[in-house]
Protein backbone atom coordinates (compact mmCIF):
# COMPACT_ATOMS: atom_id res chain seq x y z
CA UNK A 1 0.00 0.00 0.00
CA UNK A 2 2.80 2.33 0.93
CA UNK A 3 4.32 2.22 -2.52
CA UNK A 4 1.25 2.73 -4.63
CA UNK A 5 -1.18 5.54 -5.08
CA UNK A 6 -4.61 5.66 -6.71
CA UNK A 7 -4.68 7.59 -9.91
CA UNK A 8 -7.80 8.88 -11.67
CA UNK A 9 -7.60 10.66 -14.99
CA UNK A 10 -10.90 12.12 -16.13
CA UNK A 11 -11.91 14.49 -18.88
CA UNK A 12 -15.23 16.29 -19.19
CA UNK A 13 -16.48 13.70 -21.65
CA UNK A 14 -15.16 10.47 -20.18
CA UNK A 15 -13.11 8.69 -17.56
CA UNK A 16 -9.73 7.93 -19.10
CA UNK A 17 -7.80 5.97 -16.54
CA UNK A 18 -8.32 4.73 -13.04
CA UNK A 19 -6.08 2.43 -11.07
CA UNK A 20 -3.32 1.92 -8.58
CA UNK A 21 0.06 3.21 -9.77
CA UNK A 22 3.65 3.70 -8.56
CA UNK A 23 4.36 7.07 -10.07
CA UNK A 24 2.62 9.78 -12.05
CA UNK A 25 4.62 12.16 -14.24
CA UNK A 26 2.82 15.20 -15.59
CA UNK A 27 3.65 18.57 -17.10
CA UNK A 28 2.70 21.09 -14.42
CA UNK A 29 2.50 24.77 -15.21
CA UNK A 30 5.76 25.32 -13.34
CA UNK A 31 7.59 22.32 -14.77
CA UNK A 32 7.36 18.58 -14.99
CA UNK A 33 6.27 16.82 -11.84
CA UNK A 34 6.86 13.28 -10.71
CA UNK A 35 4.41 12.25 -8.03
CA UNK A 36 5.28 9.33 -5.77
CA UNK A 37 2.98 7.80 -3.15
CA UNK A 38 2.68 9.82 0.05
CA UNK A 39 3.15 13.17 -1.64
CA UNK A 40 2.04 16.20 0.32
CA UNK A 41 -1.28 17.73 -0.84
CA UNK A 42 -0.69 19.67 -4.02
CA UNK A 43 -2.90 21.49 -6.45
CA UNK A 44 -1.52 22.55 -9.80
CA UNK A 45 -2.68 23.47 -13.24
CA UNK A 46 -1.35 21.41 -16.12
CA UNK A 47 0.17 22.51 -19.38
CA UNK A 48 -0.71 20.68 -22.54
CA UNK A 49 1.57 17.70 -22.52
CA UNK A 50 2.13 14.06 -21.79
CA UNK A 51 1.08 12.33 -18.60
CA UNK A 52 2.97 9.16 -17.83
CA UNK A 53 1.70 6.66 -15.36
CA UNK A 54 4.01 3.95 -14.00
CA UNK A 55 2.07 0.89 -13.01
CA UNK A 56 3.28 -1.76 -10.62
CA UNK A 57 5.43 -4.25 -12.48
CA UNK A 58 7.28 -1.71 -14.58
CA UNK A 59 4.59 -1.08 -17.17
CA UNK A 60 3.84 2.42 -18.33
CA UNK A 61 0.74 4.09 -19.69
CA UNK A 62 0.91 7.31 -21.68
CA UNK A 63 -1.76 9.94 -22.03
CA UNK A 64 -1.99 13.32 -23.56
CA UNK A 65 -3.80 16.15 -21.83
CA UNK A 66 -4.46 19.53 -23.38
CA UNK A 67 -4.40 21.32 -20.07
CA UNK A 68 -6.33 20.90 -16.86
CA UNK A 69 -5.70 20.46 -13.15
CA UNK A 70 -4.00 17.92 -10.95
CA UNK A 71 -4.87 17.36 -7.34
CA UNK A 72 -2.52 15.31 -5.21
CA UNK A 73 -3.43 13.81 -1.88
CA UNK A 74 -1.12 11.37 -0.10
CA UNK A 75 -3.15 8.40 -1.29
CA UNK A 76 -4.83 9.66 -4.45
CA UNK A 77 -3.89 11.63 -7.55
CA UNK A 78 -6.70 13.17 -9.57
CA UNK A 79 -6.12 14.65 -12.99
CA UNK A 80 -8.95 16.80 -14.31
CA UNK A 81 -8.06 17.04 -17.95
CA UNK A 82 -9.64 19.44 -20.39
CA UNK A 83 -9.37 16.61 -22.83
CA UNK A 84 -7.24 13.52 -22.58
CA UNK A 85 -6.43 10.87 -25.10
CA UNK A 86 -4.35 7.76 -24.85
CA UNK A 87 -0.99 8.53 -26.36
CA UNK A 88 -1.28 5.64 -28.79
CA UNK A 89 -4.31 7.30 -30.32
CA UNK A 90 -2.36 10.41 -31.11
CA UNK A 91 -2.11 10.95 -34.77
CA UNK A 92 1.28 12.44 -35.42
CA UNK A 93 0.29 13.66 -38.80
CA UNK A 94 -2.74 15.46 -37.41
CA UNK A 95 -0.60 17.04 -34.72
CA UNK A 96 1.93 18.20 -37.30
CA UNK A 97 -0.91 19.55 -39.40
CA UNK A 98 -2.49 21.57 -36.63
CA UNK A 99 0.94 22.90 -35.64
CA UNK A 100 1.49 24.11 -39.18
CA UNK A 101 -1.93 25.63 -39.26
CA UNK A 102 -1.30 27.46 -36.00
CA UNK A 103 2.08 28.73 -37.23
CA UNK A 104 0.47 29.76 -40.46
CA UNK A 105 -2.20 31.81 -38.76
CA UNK A 106 0.42 33.30 -36.42
CA UNK A 107 2.42 34.55 -39.36
CA UNK A 108 -0.57 35.68 -41.28
CA UNK A 109 -1.24 39.26 -40.33
CA UNK A 110 -4.87 39.22 -41.24
CA UNK A 111 -7.47 41.37 -39.57
CA UNK A 112 -9.28 38.60 -37.77
CA UNK A 113 -6.05 37.19 -36.38
CA UNK A 114 -6.79 35.61 -33.06
CA UNK A 115 -3.34 35.62 -31.55
CA UNK A 116 -4.03 34.02 -28.20
CA UNK A 117 -6.04 31.25 -29.72
CA UNK A 118 -3.40 30.50 -32.32
CA UNK A 119 -0.60 30.39 -29.77
CA UNK A 120 -2.68 28.09 -27.56
CA UNK A 121 -3.17 25.80 -30.54
CA UNK A 122 0.52 25.90 -31.24
CA UNK A 123 1.41 25.00 -27.65
CA UNK A 124 -1.01 22.10 -27.82
CA UNK A 125 0.37 20.79 -31.09
CA UNK A 126 3.96 21.02 -29.86
CA UNK A 127 2.98 19.18 -26.68
CA UNK A 128 1.36 16.43 -28.73
CA UNK A 129 4.53 16.02 -30.74
CA UNK A 130 6.53 15.89 -27.52
CA UNK A 131 4.35 13.05 -26.28
CA UNK A 132 4.86 11.13 -29.48
CA UNK A 133 8.61 11.65 -29.45
CA UNK A 134 8.89 10.48 -25.85
CA UNK A 135 6.97 7.39 -26.78
CA UNK A 136 9.10 6.76 -29.81
CA UNK A 137 12.38 7.17 -27.92
CA UNK A 138 11.30 4.61 -25.42
CA UNK A 139 10.12 2.15 -27.98
CA UNK A 140 13.54 2.42 -29.66
CA UNK B 1 -73.72 8.43 -46.79
CA UNK B 2 -72.12 11.89 -46.37
CA UNK B 3 -71.48 11.51 -42.64
CA UNK B 4 -69.78 8.17 -43.18
CA UNK B 5 -67.45 9.67 -45.75
CA UNK B 6 -66.48 12.48 -43.39
CA UNK B 7 -65.67 9.98 -40.67
CA UNK B 8 -63.59 7.95 -43.14
CA UNK B 9 -61.38 10.96 -43.91
CA UNK B 10 -61.11 11.81 -40.21
CA UNK B 11 -59.86 8.30 -39.50
CA UNK B 12 -57.37 8.64 -42.32
CA UNK B 13 -55.91 11.84 -40.96
CA UNK B 14 -55.65 10.46 -37.43
CA UNK B 15 -53.82 7.43 -38.77
CA UNK B 16 -51.35 9.71 -40.53
CA UNK B 17 -50.71 11.60 -37.30
CA UNK B 18 -50.24 8.29 -35.54
CA UNK B 19 -47.56 7.29 -38.04
CA UNK B 20 -45.69 10.50 -37.32
CA UNK B 21 -45.90 10.20 -33.55
CA UNK B 22 -44.81 6.58 -33.57
CA UNK B 23 -41.83 7.46 -35.77
CA UNK B 24 -40.93 10.27 -33.37
CA UNK B 25 -41.20 7.87 -30.49
CA UNK B 26 -38.68 5.52 -32.05
CA UNK B 27 -36.31 8.35 -32.92
CA UNK B 28 -36.51 9.69 -29.37
CA UNK B 29 -35.84 6.21 -27.97
CA UNK B 30 -32.62 5.84 -29.91
CA UNK B 31 -31.54 9.41 -29.14
CA UNK B 32 -32.29 8.84 -25.49
CA UNK B 33 -29.80 5.99 -25.39
CA UNK B 34 -27.10 8.26 -26.80
CA UNK B 35 -28.00 11.10 -24.45
CA UNK B 36 -27.87 8.74 -21.49
CA UNK B 37 -24.42 7.52 -22.52
CA UNK B 38 -23.26 11.12 -22.72
CA UNK B 39 -24.71 11.80 -19.30
CA UNK B 40 -22.98 8.77 -17.78
CA UNK B 41 -19.67 9.65 -19.45
CA UNK B 42 -19.69 13.10 -17.90
CA UNK B 43 -20.29 11.82 -14.37
CA UNK B 44 -16.67 10.94 -13.45
CA UNK B 45 -15.35 14.43 -14.18
CA UNK B 46 -18.16 16.11 -12.27
CA UNK B 47 -17.63 13.76 -9.34
CA UNK B 48 -13.87 14.22 -9.19
CA UNK B 49 -13.96 17.99 -9.50
CA UNK B 50 -16.65 18.09 -6.80
CA UNK B 51 -14.34 16.06 -4.57
CA UNK B 52 -11.46 18.41 -5.21
CA UNK B 53 -13.61 21.44 -4.40
CA UNK B 54 -14.86 19.67 -1.29
CA UNK B 55 -11.26 19.02 -0.22
CA UNK B 56 -10.54 22.64 -0.87
CA UNK B 57 -13.45 23.76 1.29
CA UNK B 58 -12.07 21.51 3.98
CA UNK B 59 -8.49 22.67 3.77
CA UNK B 60 -7.27 25.81 5.41
CA UNK B 61 -6.19 27.78 2.40
CA UNK B 62 -4.13 30.94 2.55
CA UNK B 63 -6.46 32.50 0.02
CA UNK B 64 -10.24 32.40 0.14
CA UNK B 65 -11.85 32.82 -3.22
CA UNK B 66 -14.87 35.10 -3.52
CA UNK B 67 -16.99 32.14 -4.66
CA UNK B 68 -16.48 30.34 -1.37
CA UNK B 69 -17.41 33.27 0.86
CA UNK B 70 -21.04 33.50 1.90
CA UNK B 71 -22.91 36.69 1.09
CA UNK B 72 -25.47 37.72 3.67
CA UNK B 73 -27.22 40.48 1.83
CA UNK B 74 -29.04 39.40 -1.29
CA UNK B 75 -30.14 42.07 -3.73
CA UNK B 76 -30.17 40.20 -7.02
CA UNK B 77 -30.11 36.55 -7.86
CA UNK B 78 -29.23 34.82 -11.10
CA UNK B 79 -30.76 31.73 -12.59
CA UNK B 80 -29.23 29.59 -15.29
CA UNK B 81 -32.21 27.79 -16.74
CA UNK B 82 -31.53 24.72 -18.86
CA UNK B 83 -34.37 23.78 -21.17
CA UNK B 84 -34.80 21.89 -24.39
CA UNK B 85 -34.65 23.54 -27.79
CA UNK B 86 -37.73 21.85 -29.12
CA UNK B 87 -41.19 21.12 -27.87
CA UNK B 88 -43.33 18.00 -28.11
CA UNK B 89 -41.81 16.58 -24.99
CA UNK B 90 -44.79 16.62 -22.65
CA UNK B 91 -44.71 18.84 -19.58
CA UNK B 92 -40.94 18.78 -19.31
CA UNK B 93 -40.27 22.46 -19.94
CA UNK B 94 -43.50 23.69 -18.38
CA UNK B 95 -42.71 21.91 -15.14
CA UNK B 96 -39.22 23.32 -15.19
CA UNK B 97 -40.45 26.88 -15.70
CA UNK B 98 -43.03 26.43 -12.97
CA UNK B 99 -40.33 25.34 -10.56
CA UNK B 100 -38.19 28.32 -11.57
CA UNK B 101 -41.04 30.78 -11.22
CA UNK B 102 -41.93 29.36 -7.82
CA UNK B 103 -38.37 29.70 -6.60
CA UNK B 104 -38.02 33.15 -8.15
CA UNK B 105 -41.35 34.19 -6.62
CA UNK B 106 -40.00 33.51 -3.15
CA UNK B 107 -37.13 35.90 -3.86
CA UNK B 108 -39.46 38.43 -5.44
CA UNK B 109 -41.49 38.53 -2.23
CA UNK B 110 -38.31 39.68 -0.49
CA UNK B 111 -37.87 42.44 -3.07
CA UNK B 112 -34.95 40.69 -4.67
CA UNK B 113 -34.49 41.23 -8.37
CA UNK B 114 -33.36 38.54 -10.73
CA UNK B 115 -31.40 37.85 -13.86
CA UNK B 116 -31.90 34.88 -16.10
CA UNK B 117 -29.57 33.00 -18.37
CA UNK B 118 -31.44 30.75 -20.76
CA UNK B 119 -29.79 27.67 -22.22
CA UNK B 120 -32.10 26.21 -24.82
CA UNK B 121 -34.63 27.83 -27.14
CA UNK B 122 -37.69 27.20 -25.00
CA UNK B 123 -36.20 28.92 -21.98
CA UNK B 124 -35.21 32.08 -23.84
CA UNK B 125 -38.67 32.22 -25.36
CA UNK B 126 -40.34 31.86 -21.98
CA UNK B 127 -38.16 34.29 -20.05
CA UNK B 128 -38.46 36.92 -22.74
CA UNK B 129 -42.12 37.09 -21.83
CA UNK B 130 -41.83 36.42 -18.12
CA UNK B 131 -40.06 39.59 -17.07
CA UNK B 132 -36.88 39.87 -15.12
CA UNK B 133 -33.77 40.44 -17.14
CA UNK B 134 -32.60 37.90 -19.66
CA UNK B 135 -28.89 38.59 -19.69
CA UNK B 136 -27.59 35.64 -21.65
CA UNK B 137 -29.10 33.05 -23.93
CA UNK B 138 -27.78 30.16 -25.92
CA UNK B 139 -29.81 27.82 -28.01
CA UNK B 140 -29.20 25.19 -30.63
CA UNK B 141 -26.91 23.13 -28.42
CA UNK B 142 -27.91 19.98 -30.26
CA UNK B 143 -27.76 16.43 -29.02
CA UNK B 144 -24.11 16.41 -28.05
CA UNK B 145 -23.43 19.75 -26.36
CA UNK B 146 -19.80 20.61 -25.74
CA UNK B 147 -18.34 22.47 -22.82
CA UNK B 148 -17.04 25.15 -25.19
CA UNK B 149 -20.60 26.00 -26.20
CA UNK B 150 -21.52 26.92 -22.65
CA UNK B 151 -18.48 28.88 -21.57
CA UNK B 152 -19.78 32.17 -22.95
CA UNK B 153 -23.13 32.20 -21.20
CA UNK B 154 -21.65 30.95 -17.93
CA UNK B 155 -19.00 33.65 -18.11
CA UNK B 156 -21.66 36.36 -18.35
CA UNK B 157 -23.20 35.16 -15.09
CA UNK B 158 -19.87 34.68 -13.33
CA UNK B 159 -18.73 38.15 -14.28
CA UNK B 160 -21.95 39.60 -12.91
CA UNK B 161 -21.26 37.70 -9.71
CA UNK B 162 -17.67 38.95 -9.58
CA UNK B 163 -18.83 42.52 -9.96
CA UNK B 164 -21.35 42.09 -7.18
CA UNK B 165 -24.38 42.48 -9.43
CA UNK B 166 -25.49 39.01 -8.43
CA UNK B 167 -25.38 37.64 -4.92
CA UNK B 168 -26.64 34.14 -5.64
CA UNK B 169 -26.43 31.94 -8.68
CA UNK B 170 -28.69 28.99 -9.28
CA UNK B 171 -28.92 26.42 -12.02
CA UNK B 172 -32.33 24.98 -12.87
CA UNK B 173 -32.59 21.79 -14.88
CA UNK B 174 -34.43 18.50 -15.06
CA UNK B 175 -33.04 15.62 -13.10
CA UNK B 176 -33.08 12.25 -14.80
CA UNK B 177 -34.66 9.90 -12.26
CA UNK B 178 -35.57 7.23 -14.76
CA UNK B 179 -37.14 7.01 -18.19
CA UNK B 180 -40.63 7.67 -16.83
CA UNK B 181 -39.74 10.36 -14.31
CA UNK B 182 -37.94 13.65 -14.69
CA UNK B 183 -37.82 16.06 -11.81
CA UNK B 184 -37.07 19.77 -12.05
CA UNK B 185 -34.39 20.81 -9.57
CA UNK B 186 -33.04 24.18 -8.50
CA UNK B 187 -29.45 23.97 -7.29
CA UNK B 188 -27.31 26.68 -5.83
CA UNK B 189 -24.02 27.20 -7.64
CA UNK B 190 -22.72 30.31 -5.93
CA UNK B 191 -21.64 30.97 -3.33
CA UNK B 192 -20.43 27.41 -3.05
CA UNK B 193 -22.58 25.75 -0.48
CA UNK B 194 -20.74 23.76 2.12
CA UNK B 195 -22.41 20.49 1.18
CA UNK B 196 -20.79 20.31 -2.26
CA UNK B 197 -19.34 16.88 -1.66
CA UNK B 198 -21.72 15.27 0.75
CA UNK B 199 -20.42 11.79 -0.03
CA UNK B 200 -17.04 12.87 1.29
CA UNK B 201 -17.98 14.83 4.38
CA UNK B 202 -18.07 11.99 6.89
CA UNK B 203 -14.60 10.92 6.03
CA UNK B 204 -13.32 14.45 5.84
CA UNK B 205 -14.74 15.62 9.13
CA UNK B 206 -12.39 13.32 10.95
CA UNK B 207 -9.42 15.17 9.51
CA UNK B 208 -8.28 18.35 11.23
CA UNK B 209 -8.58 21.50 9.17
CA UNK B 210 -5.01 22.50 9.56
CA UNK B 211 -3.48 21.43 6.28
CA UNK B 212 -3.24 23.26 3.04
CA UNK B 213 -2.27 22.45 -0.49
CA UNK B 214 0.92 23.40 -2.16
CA UNK B 215 -0.18 25.57 -5.05
CA UNK B 216 1.47 25.85 -8.40
CA UNK B 217 1.75 28.47 -9.79
CA UNK B 218 -0.03 30.36 -7.00
CA UNK B 219 -3.20 29.95 -5.03
CA UNK B 220 -5.10 32.85 -6.53
CA UNK B 221 -4.57 32.10 -10.20
CA UNK B 222 -5.16 28.42 -9.62
CA UNK B 223 -8.35 28.74 -7.60
CA UNK B 224 -9.75 31.32 -9.99
CA UNK B 225 -9.50 28.98 -12.92
CA UNK B 226 -10.38 25.85 -10.97
CA UNK B 227 -13.60 27.26 -9.56
CA UNK B 228 -14.64 28.65 -12.92
CA UNK B 229 -14.00 25.22 -14.38
CA UNK B 230 -16.03 23.71 -11.56
CA UNK B 231 -19.04 25.89 -12.31
CA UNK B 232 -18.72 25.15 -16.01
CA UNK B 233 -18.64 21.45 -15.36
CA UNK B 234 -21.73 21.70 -13.15
CA UNK B 235 -23.60 23.55 -15.87
CA UNK B 236 -22.39 21.11 -18.52
CA UNK B 237 -23.58 18.25 -16.36
CA UNK B 238 -26.97 19.98 -16.05
CA UNK B 239 -27.19 20.39 -19.82
CA UNK B 240 -26.41 16.79 -20.70
CA UNK B 241 -28.72 15.52 -18.00
CA UNK B 242 -31.48 17.76 -19.31
CA UNK B 243 -30.78 16.40 -22.78
CA UNK B 244 -31.39 12.85 -21.61
CA UNK B 245 -34.56 14.04 -19.85
CA UNK B 246 -35.77 15.70 -23.02
CA UNK B 247 -35.47 12.56 -25.10
CA UNK B 248 -37.05 10.41 -22.42
CA UNK B 249 -39.94 12.83 -21.97
CA UNK B 250 -40.45 13.05 -25.73
CA UNK B 251 -40.47 9.29 -26.03
CA UNK B 252 -43.14 8.99 -23.34
CA UNK B 253 -45.18 11.86 -24.77
CA UNK B 254 -45.08 10.38 -28.27
CA UNK B 255 -45.93 6.94 -26.97
CA UNK B 256 -49.04 8.21 -25.25
CA UNK B 257 -49.93 10.26 -28.33
CA UNK B 258 -49.68 7.12 -30.47
CA UNK B 259 -51.83 5.19 -27.99
CA UNK B 260 -54.41 7.97 -27.88
CA UNK B 261 -54.56 8.09 -31.66
CA UNK B 262 -55.21 4.34 -31.65
CA UNK B 263 -58.12 4.79 -29.21
CA UNK B 264 -59.55 7.60 -31.32
CA UNK B 265 -59.38 5.49 -34.46
CA UNK B 266 -61.17 2.62 -32.68
CA UNK B 267 -63.96 4.94 -31.50
CA UNK B 268 -64.36 6.53 -34.90
CA UNK B 269 -64.44 3.17 -36.63
CA UNK B 270 -67.31 2.21 -34.35
CA UNK B 271 -69.19 5.38 -35.24
CA UNK B 272 -68.42 4.84 -38.93
CA UNK B 273 -69.79 1.28 -38.89
CA UNK B 274 -72.95 2.46 -37.18
CA UNK B 275 -73.43 5.20 -39.77
CA UNK B 276 -72.86 2.75 -42.60
CA UNK B 277 -75.31 0.26 -41.09
CA UNK B 278 -77.89 3.00 -40.61
CA UNK B 279 -77.54 4.04 -44.24
CA UNK B 280 -78.06 0.45 -45.45
CA UNK B 281 -81.08 -0.04 -43.21
CA UNK B 282 -82.59 3.16 -44.48
CA UNK B 283 -82.05 2.13 -48.07
CA UNK B 284 -83.71 -1.26 -47.51
CA UNK B 285 -86.71 0.30 -45.80
CA UNK B 286 -87.01 2.77 -48.66
CA UNK B 287 -87.01 -0.08 -51.19
CA UNK B 288 -89.50 -2.07 -49.14
CA UNK B 289 -91.67 0.99 -48.75
CA UNK B 290 -91.50 1.65 -52.47
CA UNK B 291 -92.43 -1.96 -53.35
CA UNK B 292 -95.39 -1.85 -50.96
CA UNK B 293 -96.67 1.32 -52.60
CA UNK B 294 -96.71 -0.37 -56.02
Amino acid sequence: MANSVNCNIVSAEASIYSGSVEQVIAAGSAGDLGILPGHTPLLTSLKPGPVRVKIEGGDEENFFVSGGFMEVQPDVVTILADSAIRAHDLDEKAAEESRREALHSLNEKSAELDYTRASAELAEAVAKLRTIQQLRNRLG
Amino acid sequence: MAAAKEIRSQIGSIKNTQKITSAMEMVAASKMRKAQDLMKASHPYAREIRNVVAHLADANPEYRHAYTLPRDEVKRVGYIVVSSDRGLCGGLNTNLFKATVKDAGAWRDQDVEMDFCALGGKASHFFNKYGGRLVAAKSGLGEAPRVEDLIGSVKVMLEAYDEGQLDRLYVVHNEFVNTMTQKPVVRQLLPLSTDVGDDETNQENARPRSWDYLYEPDAKALLDSLLVRFIESQVYQAVVENGACEQAARMIAMKSATDNAGDLVDDLEMVYNKARQAAITQEISEIVGGAAAV
